[in-house]
């Protein structure tokens, strides 16, 4: 009769600090939002700043999402990505100028209505474009980093001059349409309605992206050609033109997220793309690149750190990103979700 | 001996060697040879961007890593100058400390970069660079109370380094004996030690050891070579090498501002010298500044004329009007990048194997 070893295996529980790590990112952004409460002495700003910031951050997401996803999928950087977000804005606001007579008109719907065809407009330029870039610019220099960052910067160049010849060099300033001007008064703070509909429809994007991310097939393939794409190309998916198709929704995202951004400054300019692109890498950086909730959740700790700390301390939101960004790096040196093997 | 200068880095190409022997010559001769304040400016102009592309060649072609923030190192320099010019005094002593200064900051500024982007991935960097340039061009001319804001700073330099000051009458060959004369080649001189200390170091066994890095990191780390410490070095040594180039061009011109040390522009001129004149050569970056600053000079001209002759056309006045400048830069760029990826210097050494 053998008795049974005395070492049994135990079953501890992991630690508190492990079980938190996952959500980590998203108690940093609720710890901020909790700072942001504290130190702002009045409820009322408070919740104009958090709004501001939530819609600051979903459109920096809308235009990032579809870089960290061609990162990911592809190790693609595309240092031409804010091209995107200018033409986006310049054909988009064209479509407003033309519908004038919608956006003038004092009825929500067909403000909304005019709003929406800009933005499918914006939306299928630049998704068009993106397809072009893609061929011409991006294809020839696959997995040579370095040429990759040459090439889309010039093409960033290119692209900003090719606008300036068309639309002229002046900066176009816009009105939003009628009934998104102005500001509703919520538990006595102010909040302006075009901010709430930025914060609907970047939600909206977020969580249609995630649907399709996780419960379609071809979310399936990009998911998997993130993770390990060679297997994916070994089980018989041609992840070239998955990849294809990636680039140009990023694109258009990005075209999206340009005409919102240019509502938001109510003025664009050729180099706006290039001022974002600055935003949108920060995000890309720690949210981790590759990663879409990263991204999401970066983008809105950039927009609510912004906005509070430009109400708090106005010159020291110059450099708060880069210190976010220091921060981030120290704590997780990849990124918050950091997805990408190290190829 | 010469060779021994050149670190053992010959030419190789009978071309190559005459052309660099000319552009020598016609630098260290300028104020004499083409007589002229624009000329000698543009003379010392091609001067400084030798040592910033050189610098930058340093870091993109032998490193391997791409950065935008050189010209905050540039900047960094040129703002160092100015800043010790203004508080302490005119002097050559303010001068020294000013350029010494910005070197140090601008190295450890890039140490600090380098420490939190390099560990991870090399393209980190060039997303990081980009973020923290704009940054610090942004702080400079909200900052107005330190650095002029966007009026930028205009001081004084020694007396000895300004055309008020004759060393002695007459003139040679149309050039006038003055602190201007000085001044070109001071900056001229510089221009040639950092030049030679700059090829020193990529044929040293550090700069080997770079070149292994660039074709393969990760054989390189098995090799033994920790390819962290190899890389943040290197930009730190770039970074100097950048911030000495601004105190150069601070001294040259008087005058320091957001627009002639930082903007994002003079960084896609040094990425284009970089490009043309061939990456991952020192001489490259010779000859891409001196086409590059000649052509900036004298083509955009060419091109104002061109669109002028050409009004009343669709478009294409637009198209090559001289402030679309920048948009055929571009084109180029993406080309030269594709069909020439080891640029002038590189095809010419190339053909004559």
């Amino acid at each position: 009769m053998t008795s049974s070893p005395d070492h049994l295996p135990t079953m501890a529980r992991s630690s508190l600090s492990d079980r938190l790590a996952p959500y980590g990112p998203i108690l940093i952004l609720v710890l901020l939002v909790v700072f942001g409460f504290l130190a702002i002495p009045s409820m009322s700003s408070w919740l104009t700043l958090t709004v501001s910031g939530l819609a600051m951050g979903m459109m920096i997401f809308i235009m990032a999402s579809g870089l960290t996803l061609v990162f990911g999928l592809m190790d693609v950087i595309n240092f031409g990505h804010g091209a995107f977000v200018s033409v986006g804005a310049f054909v988009g606001v064209s479509f407003l100028l033309l519908l004038q007579h919608m956006t003038g008109a004092p009825s929500l719907l067909l403000n909304l209505t005019a709003l929406l065809v800009a933005i499918i407009g914006a939306m299928l330029a630049t998704g068009i474009m993106g397809w072009a870039f893609e061929r011409v610019i991006v294809k020839p220099v696959y997995g040579a980093h370095l040429k990759q960052i040459l090439v889309t910067m010039g093409g960033l160049i290119v692209v900003e001059q090719l606008i300036i010849v068309l639309w002229g060099p002046e900066e176009i300033y816009i009105t939003r349409p009628e009934a998104l001007k102005g500001a509703i008064t919520f538990a006595g703070a102010a909040l302006e309605k075009y901010r709430l509909v930025a914060v609907g429809i970047g939600l909206v994007i977020f969580l249609l992206m995630r649907w399709i991310l996780r419960h379609t097939k071809i979310g399936l393939i990009v998911r998997a050609g993130v993770e390990n794409g060679e297997m994916v190309e070994a089980l018989g998916y041609r992840l070239r033109l998955v990849f294809v198709g990636v680039f140009m929704a990023g694109s258009a995202l990005a075209g999206l997220g340009g005409v919102l951004w240019g509502l938001y400054q109510e003025v664009i300019t050729a180099h706006m793309g290039n001022e974002v692109m600055i935003l949108i890498f920060i995000v890309v950086i720690i949210g981790g690149l590759g990663s879409v909730e990263g991204c999401f959740i970066g983008a809105l700790l950039v927009g609510l750190l912004q906005n509070y700390v430009a109400f708090l301390e106005p010159k020291v939101a110059l450099i708060s990103n880069i210190g976010l960004m220091v921060a981030i790096l120290m704590w997780r040196p990849m990124g918050m979700i950091p997805v990408v093997k190290a190829k | 001996m010469l060779t021994k200068l050149l670190s053992g880095d010959t030419p190789r190409s009978p071309v190559l060697a005459v052309l660099l022997i000319g552009i020598l010559v016609c630098l260290a001769l300028a104020p004499f040879l083409f007589p002229g304040v624009r000329s000698v400016d543009t003379a010392a102009r091609i001067c400084i961007f030798i040592v910033l592309v050189a610098s930058y060649d340093l870091m993109l072609g032998y490193g391997g890593i791409v950065s935008f923030a050189h010209t905050m190192f540039f900047g960094i320099g040129a703002y160092g100058v100015a800043l010790a010019c203004t508080h302490l005094g005119r002097g050559f002593d303010a001068l020294l400390v000013g350029s010494v200064a910005g070197a140090l900051v601008a190295a450890t500024l890039a140490f600090v970069i380098g420490l939190f982007s390099l560990r991870v991935r090399a393209i980190f960097f060039a997303m990081i660079t980009l973020a923290v340039a704009s940054a610090v061009a942004v702080l400079v001319s909200q900052l107005s109370a330190i650095t002029g804001g966007e009026d930028g700073l205009n001081y004084r330099i020694p007396r000895e380094l300004t055309p008020a000051f004759k060393f002695a009458d007459g003139q040679i060959l149309g050039a006038r004996l003055n602190g201007k004369l000085l001044n070109y080649y001071l900056i001229f001189g510089s221009t040639l030690l950092i030049f030679l200390l700059l090829l020193r170091i990529v044929h040293s066994p550090f700069g080997r050891v770079l070149q292994a890095i660039r074709e393969n990191d990760f054989r390189a780390e098995a090799i033994g070579y920790r390819v962290v410490y190899y890389r943040v070095a290197v930009t730190c040594i770039s970074a100097a090498a950048a911030a000495l180039a601004g105190s150069l061009y601070a001294i040259w011109l008087r005058y320091v501002g957001p627009d002639t040390t930082l903007s994002l522009e003079i960084m896609i001129d040094v990425l284009l010298m970089v490009v043309i004149g061939g990456m991952g050569t020192m001489y490259g970056a010779v000859i891409g500044a001196t086409i590059f600053v000649l052509a900036q000079n004298y083509l955009q001209a060419l091109m104002s004329v061109a669109s002028d002759a050409l009004t009343g056309l669709p478009v294409l006045p637009e198209l090559i009007s001289a402030d679309r400048w920048l948009l055929w830069l571009g084109v180029l760029f993406i080309l030269s990048v594709y069909f020439f990826p080891t640029g002038i210097v590189g095809r010419l050494r190339q053909r004559r194997r």
